[in-house]
């Protein structure tokens, strides 16, 4: 059946199966490739996107249970002052190695931000502990995510 | 559609790369610069084209892992061509081997086998360049430079852009590349200068990179289910049943070949209009597999037979020297130790996938590979195909530690294309990709040693307990006979034996190093403890004096025949790395220093580890100092301090929580819940320090992992945790 769902700030339709993960609906469907699949099972966070402004997993998410929820992709994260400043971050740390994870890694630091703009060490692990990265760029995460908070004012 | 599959094609958009790919049923790189040419785009050789808008593409002509050899390989070509990267657009190449020689990315080898070659390419573009300038002016060449993508008449003044010269450069003979005056490095602008990953840009904006986005239109979806036995084969499935599944296309059997790098006892494939309809209705599969039993390839076993095989003869002598049997008996202290490691999977991020589309004889492959050596055979046997027929293209790589060079993936893509009659995107889950690899191969090494009186290391023994096909070492479970210590002890015995092992195992980020180090670096740590030395000083012992080892002769593939080790260049770094470290303070209880290296790919590296252990056994690890010899110059050090953070993240991910175990044939692991990787809450902080010496300059993938795991593991006996001789430390955390 057909599902009208928010993505980036427009109306989408996709002619899914209600229980359709909203990963698949995005890569295959809609053709926004940039969320990544990793493990299906929420463990890697490579697949993670904002619904309501919240990082979640979209490999564990039903597109039956978004309904009206906005749903945020790394393709529009750069819509937000955030959005924008982490990228910007992300490329100024130069974090990227294979850069597979790292759209995910963006969404999550994302939303810490939008929900605290000068984390702690600490708190910079607990929000991206869901978020592995493969190649160990995470030194270069943490660096990225305080810069990212500097810029927005937020930094310690 | 605006976004670029930039692996694939240089500046094109995806819709016309897709039109163009397949209206020409392949070839497309190659057409990139062939096409060119036919223009008037300036080709000086296969690296360098230059258009006459004066846009810059240079080919990275290796496969891109995350290893960054799109940034460094064109940093090569860019400093000698004098353009500046960030004006430039790299285009990875296609499987191309007559034309761009050893296309790998495996083995650290590309900046030691492509430094020269690619500041060549870069020199004779520049050469022509320059030469086009001075002729156009009817000056000297001499008194012309060539600078950021243009020449410059320095006399006059005068200058004009790479673009307004590429007509006049084409009408030039290339000079030869082995003789074309190269820079100084003194000179360099970019080599040695950190440079930013060039894809940066298009990664944080998520632009379909991968070979997991790759779009074909008309392209069906694949999910291949296969036996959890290895080499068992469908019999029968409910294929009418999953044919009437949602979206589903197309069910059948693929018989398989018996080759586990290829079809292997082949699957079941669900082909479908989407690929999360092809797997939900491949889990709707009920298949009766035809299998040999295999109760014995089960860990439980293995760990039986090696204990038992351990206090034994070896099978096999691998190297003798001296009198290894006597010296152990006059000895002063003899020292036994047993040490063991398990499997490991790869866990690329991005799961094994590969684009298909077989059809009237040709074959075109989009795939994330290392390098196709192994796949375009394959596909010749597979599909009756040409070499000629064949087009591979190379995709980005969310990953590759050693998987990405088979081609059991591509083969079954191709396949299954072939059956469906249609382009297919075959993706693997992550449960396909843990239980269906080539292992990293567990083993055991049963070690002897006598010390002298002074504490001197006199005799070492190993009996390594490994796997095999019959009498032959099963893929990368075996070791060279001169390993370290091997090579600087009077009275040496390496012997070994081997387990029957049906699983398939392959390179896992510097194969057999990634083991072998942790077994002999923990082991002479234990020696020197012995001994009552200092394991600084006793190591340097080990080195000194100086000097070039002999090599053994060795089966290995050329690219990973290094020179034997130049003691007196470890023996520098692990000074170096002692000192960075602060070794010999003290710490708290529970918490110490421990030191480890190794030579491996050409690389030298020594590490110092700082670690914990709480009260309940639990290792964290604090901190890792890292100093590394690969010659110089560094060619990116951005890139450079990437890849050995990694490399020691992944060696801590290993040593601390992953083991891939079998029970009954069948692999008990299936994703990141039991099989898990470090997350940042453990990542420790690294500190990377090149000592770059007058030797010329090699890779950096791999060499810095090794001696990671026997860094902390001294650390752990040091902070009085005990003697480690398992891995991995922290047994996996499920759920």
């Amino acid at each position: 059946m057909a599902y009208r769902l928010k993505v980036n700030g427009e109306r989408r339709t996709v002619d899914a199966e209600g229980d359709t993960p909203l990963l698949w609906a995005l890569r295959d469907e809609l053709d926004l490739k940039g969320s990544k699949f990793g493990c299906g099972m929420a463990q890697c966070g490579a697949c993670t996107v904002h619904l309501d402004g919240q990082a979640v997993r979209s490999c564990s998410i039903p597109i039956e249970a978004v309904k009206d929820a906005p749903i945020t992709t790394i393709e529009g994260v750069g819509a937000s002052a955030i959005g924008r400043t982490v990228q910007a971050a992300w490329i100024a740390a130069d974090v990227a190695q294979c850069g597979y994870c790292q759209a995910g890694q963006i969404m999550s630091a994302s939303a810490l931000l939008a929900s605290n703009p000068s984390p702690s060490d600490a708190e910079i692990d607990a929000a991206m502990a869901g978020n592995l990265c493969r190649c160990g760029a995470y030194l270069r995460i943490r660096a990225a995510i305080k810069l990212a908070a500097s810029k927005l004012g937020g930094a310690k | 559609m605006s976004a670029t599959v930039r692996d694939a094609g240089a500046g094109l958009s995806r819709r016309t790369l897709l039109t163009v790919g397949a209206a020409a049923g392949g070839g497309l790189l190659l057409g990139v610069g062939r096409a060119a040419a036919a223009g008037t785009a300036f080709q000086p050789n296969a690296y360098v084209s230059i258009a006459p808008s004066g846009q810059v593409s240079l080919i990275a002509k290796v496969p891109e892992i995350g290893q960054g050899v799109r940034t460094s390989l064109a940093m090569l070509i860019a400093e000698e061509l004098e353009v500046d990267l960030a004006d430039v657009s790299v285009v990875t190449a296609g499987d191309d081997m007559a034309r761009y020689g050893l296309q790998l990315a495996g083995g650290s080898a590309t900046i030691r086998l492509n430094y020269q070659a690619m500041r060549q390419a870069g020199a004779v573009g520049r050469v022509m360049l320059v030469e086009a300038a001075a002729k156009t002016w009817g000056v000297a060449a001499s008194e012309c430079a060539a600078r950021g993508g243009k020449v410059t008449h320095t006399p006059s003044g005068r200058s004009l852009g790479y673009g307004a010269l590429t007509a006049a450069a084409a009408q030039l003979t290339a000079p030869d590349p082995n003789t074309v005056a190269l820079k100084d490095p003194a000179a360099f602008r970019v080599i040695g200068k950190p440079q930013p990953n060039v894809d940066n840009a298009a990664i944080v904006k998520g632009e379909p990179l991968f070979g997991i986005d790759f779009v074909l239109p008309g392209m069906l979806y694949a999910a291949y289910e296969k036996c959890g036995v290895f080499g068992g084969r469908p019999k029968s499935a409910n294929l009418d049943e999953v044919r009437a599944m949602p979206g589903v296309k197309h069910a059948f059997i693929v018989d398989g070949d018996g080759d586990i790098d290829s079809l292997g006892g082949g699957g079941v494939a669900v082909v479908a209009d989407s690929w999360w309809r092809a797997q939900k209705a491949r889990r709707a599969l009920k298949v009766t597999w035809d299998m040999d039993a295999a109760p014995d390839q089960d860990s439980a076993r293995w760990e039986a037979m090696a204990k038992d095989l351990g206090p034994k003869t070896p099978a096999h002598i691998l190297n003798a020297r001296g009198d290894a049997a006597g010296a152990l008996k006059s000895a002063a202290k003899v020292v036994e130790a047993s040490y063991a490691y398990p499997f490991l999977a790869h866990a690329t991020m991005e799961p094994q996938n590969c684009t298909a589309l077989v059809k009237d004889g040709k074959v075109e492959i989009w795939a994330p590979l290392q390098g196709a050596y192994r796949a375009r055979p394959q596909l010749k046997k597979i599909c009756g195909a040409a070499d000629k027929d064949i087009t591979i293209h190379y995709l980005r790589c969310g990953g590759g530690f050693g998987r990405r060079g088979a081609s059991d993936f591509v083969a079954e893509a191709a396949k299954i294309s072939q059956m469906a009659g249609a382009p297919v995107k075959l993706v693997w889950t992550r449960e396909d990709d843990i239980r269906h690899d080539f292992y990293r191969p567990g083993g055991w090494h049963n070690f002897k040693a006598g010390l002298d009186a002074n504490g001197r290391l006199t005799a070492f023994t190993d009996h390594f307990v490994t796997f095999g096909r019959g009498e032959k070492f099963a893929p990368w479970a075996d070791m060279e006979g001169d390993e370290h210590p091997g090579g600087v002890v009077d009275h040496l015995q390496y012997g070994y034996s081997l387990i029957p092992l049906n699983a398939p195992t392959g390179t896992w980020r510097a194969p057999r190093s990634n083991a072998l180090a942790f077994a002999m670096q923990s082991f002479t740590d234990e020696l020197a403890h012995a001994a009552g030395r200092d394991p600084l000083a006793f190591q340097l012992e080990l080195l000194t004096p100086s000097r070039k080892l002999p090599r053994m002769p060795s089966d290995l593939p050329a690219i990973y025949l290094a020179p034997g080790m130049d003691t007196g260049r470890m023996a520098a770094i692990v000074k170096l790395v002692a000192e960075r470290a602060g070794w010999g303070r003290k710490l708290e209880a529970g918490r110490g220093l421990g030191l480890a290296h190794w030579y491996s790919h050409f690389g030298y590296f020594a590490e110092v580890a700082d670690v914990s252990v709480g009260a309940d056994g639990v290792v964290k690890v604090n901190k890792v100092w890292v100093v590394g010899d690969v010659g110089g110059p560094i060619v990116n050090p951005a890139g450079a301090d990437q890849q050995v953070k990694g490399a020691v993240i992944d060696g801590l991910s290993a040593a601390l929580g992953q083991a891939i175990t079998l029970e009954q044939g069948r692999v008990a692991q299936g994703n990141f819940n039991d099989y898990p990787l470090l997350r940042i809450t453990d990542a420790p902080d690294i500190d990377v320090h090149f000592h770059v010496t007058d030797n010329p300059p090699t890779g950096l993938g791999e060499p810095a992992l090794p001696p990671v795991a026997a860094a902390v593991c001294n650390a752990i006996f040091a902070a009085g945790g005990g003697r480690r001789r398992t891995l991995p430390l922290n047994p996996a955390r499920t759920g």
